[in-house]
């Protein structure tokens, strides 16, 4: 157990759309819909899915930004389900979230070492002195030496997502949630950031969620990958594993469509038919049935559960 | 190889903004033959758009001012046509494909008039005939239920299908050529790979000629035939989609291809970067483009811009070859 940085069970996120006269839900969308997993010590766990597949919602409700509709999320070996407010700031302390588009994220009126000063300043650094220093190394350390004294809209997209991976690193943490955190950037700066990601991991020996709907930067960074459809993990598996034999008929699909480097023409290549269904209205039984070439009658009445079929291989389908 | 449909020769585009010039475009030359696919791929604020937006007559000016070149479409300038006649070839013979599927079409009229709209400002047919011909579209880019989604409203339609609607309204007049701008950016990657297939099924029933633009190589290498990498405003490597990505010559290529992890690597090889930033396309003036970001810079590529060198089949704007 206590090599688990993050446990995470039978996690559901419901967004009411409908109201009654009461204001309370009558129809949701089951964005997340009870999902289990877990995240060892200095590890990287990829979560991949299309968009609407939950995974951003799985982030952000891990890290209490929502709040669960159900489950349980058990952090350093303590449930921080229904921790308040207050209790939550020294969480954040070991729990850091990355988001995609570093703009947004930083505020533009406020020179950058100022924004993390700002941080530290409300985890408790109350020297001065102290604080400019730590700012410095932690400019330093992502390659932005001597920059503090810019503003946001100095920077390019890359140094911006550099600021914004400084100001989650301030306060130390062990576990570092990223949100897309290089699809907002140019190819070439792209690796950049995926190498700063990687060699901080080591340095710092940090835990990251992974959070992307590229699969080759998934493939790269982690050590075991979850494939989300429609709120649910279809799929858990160590990364090697999962991308030389998918089990799932959709990770197979998500997988052969995975642009490879080369000429594209010629590969086999599975398309699906249609489109993801409303996550408001999911299919009964498997959710993934009505785009599955092998559905039969009885996807259609039990959901399949997640079975064991290899060393940390878990799978979601009726086939196994 | 068959006819040449378009020649771009020399296109240089400005931006004025303020008092000062841009050059998001410098002296880009390529041509297209007849059912004929070429990428243009490069990163943002290459001039990839800009150079299509000049060929279909959309540029706004200002800010934006051609003050070079020639676009030689079937034997005429482009460049000296009228708005009039720029309007009338828009949308027949030349159209385009925008990334966002859901901004291009009007959210206040039904799919049906919307496409029918298109081939009765361009061909002489009664309104029926057009509805006819509108869900034969419809049908050819394989939207289920076309007499249904004729009179539905873009809403009402997931993005995929509102992008297989854009496809429909751009191939309606079978254009000889058609312009996708990143065609496949905003979709999910099961459905991408739905309508790059469709493209390419489409290409080869109605033998138009494809410009497609993405800052994604592999999608290109989907469709292209050949392929031209831009940096900075200029193309620095030309050459035929197999040649690119097994021999690329031009170091920001290599790096390009290098950048993305290919889905057999893992964090034990490191990626190799393209250090730096993406410079702004008035930043460099003097020498090769891509210099402050080269590994391979010498001295000459300081203060020279190198000339397009052949090297086995690319043609590569680098002074390492010379």
């Amino acid at each position: 157990m206590s090599d688990r940085i993050l446990e995470v069970k039978n996690l559901k996120k419901y967004f009411p759309v409908k109201t009654n006269l009461f204001g309370k839900g009558t129809e949701f969308v089951r964005a997340v819909d009870g999902i289990d997993f877990h995240i060892d010590h200095g590890e990287i766990l990829g979560l991949v899915g299309e968009s609407g597949s939950g995974k951003s919602t799985t982030g952000r409700t891990v890290i209490r930004l929502l709040d669960p509709t159900e489950g349980e999320i058990i952090f350093e070996g303590r449930n921080i389900t229904n921790l308040k407010k207050k209790e939550l700031r020294k969480v954040y302390e070991r729990m850091q979230l990355v988001f995609q588009d570093p703009f947004a994220s930083l505020n533009p009126r406020k020179k950058v070492g100022s924004a993390i000063e700002e941080v530290l300043f409300i985890h408790g650094m109350k020297d001065r002195a102290q604080r400019r220093e730590r700012v410095r190394e932690l400019f330093d350390m992502v390659g932005l030496r001597g920059e503090e004294e810019k503003y946001p809209h100095e920077f390019s997209g890359g140094q911006r997502q550099r600021v914004v991976i400084a100001r989650a690193l301030a306060v130390d943490p062990r576990l570092i949630i990223c949100d897309e955190p290089v699809s907002a950037l140019d190819v070439s700066i792209q690796a950049q950031i995926i190498n700063l990601l990687t060699s901080l991991k080591d340095r710092l020996g940090l835990s990251y969620l992974f959070i992307s709907h590229d699969l080759r930067v998934v493939r790269y960074m982690s050590d075991r990958v979850a494939v989300m459809y429609l709120g649910k993990i279809v799929e858990i598996a160590p990364a090697d594993e999962i991308f030389k034999n998918p089990a799932h008929p959709y990770s197979k699909a998500l997988l052969s469509v995975a642009s490879i480097k080369g000429s594209g023409k010629g590969r086999k290549k599975i398309i699906l038919k249609g489109e993801v269904p409303s996550p408001v209205n999911p299919p009964s039984g498997c959710r993934f049935r009505t785009r599955c070439e092998y559905a039969t009658v009885y996807c259609g009445e039990a959901e399949p559960q997640l079975k064991c079929i290899g060393t940390g291989h878990y799978v979601g389908c009726h086939l196994y | 190889m068959g006819e040449e449909i378009l020649k771009v020769k020399d296109l240089s585009v400005n931006f004025y903004i303020e008092d000062r010039v841009i050059p998001a475009v410098d002296g880009v030359s390529f041509s297209l033959q007849k059912g004929e696919t070429l990428g243009l791929v490069g990163e943002s604020g290459c001039g990839k758009s800009v150079t299509a937006l000049s060929i279909i007559g959309l540029l706004q000016t200002p800010p934006a001012r051609i003050v070079k070149g020639e676009i030689i479409f079937r034997g005429e300038n482009l460049l000296d046509k009228s708005y009039e006649e720029m309007r009338r070839i828009r949308g027949k013979d030349i159209s385009m494909i925008f990334q966002e599927p859901m901004t291009s079409l009007n959210p206040v009229f039904t799919i049906g008039r919307q496409i029918s709209e298109v081939i009765m400002q361009h061909q002489n047919v009664s309104k029926k005939e057009a509805l006819d011909r509108t869900i034969e579209m419809l049908k050819l880019v394989r939207i289920p239920l076309p007499e249904n989604v004729v009179r539905q409203y873009p809403h009402q339609l997931s993005g995929g299908m509102r992008q297989r609607v854009m496809i429909a309204i751009a191939l309606a007049c079978r254009p000889g050529l058609l312009i996708a701008d990143e065609p496949t950016t905003a979709l999910d990657v099961t459905v991408e790979a739905q309508i790059l297939e469709l493209i390419n099924e489409l290409k080869d029933k109605l033998n138009s000629s494809i410009i497609i633009i993405s800052h994604d190589l592999a999608v290109v290498s989907e469709i292209a035939d050949k392929v031209a990498v831009m940096y900075s405003g200029r193309i620095v490597e030309y050459a035929d989609v197999h040649t690119i990505f097994n021999k690329p010559k031009h170091p920001y290529t290599r790096g390009l291809l290098e950048a993305v992890p290919d889905i057999d690597m893992n964090r034990q090889q490191r990626l190799k970067e393209i250090r730096g930033v993406v410079p702004r396309p008035d930043e460099i003036r003097e020498g090769c483009r891509f210099k402050t970001r080269c590994d391979c810079a010498g001295e000459v590529c300081m203060d020279k811009e190198p000339p397009f060198y052949q090297v086995g089949k690319n043609l590569v704007r680098c002074w390492n070859y010379a």
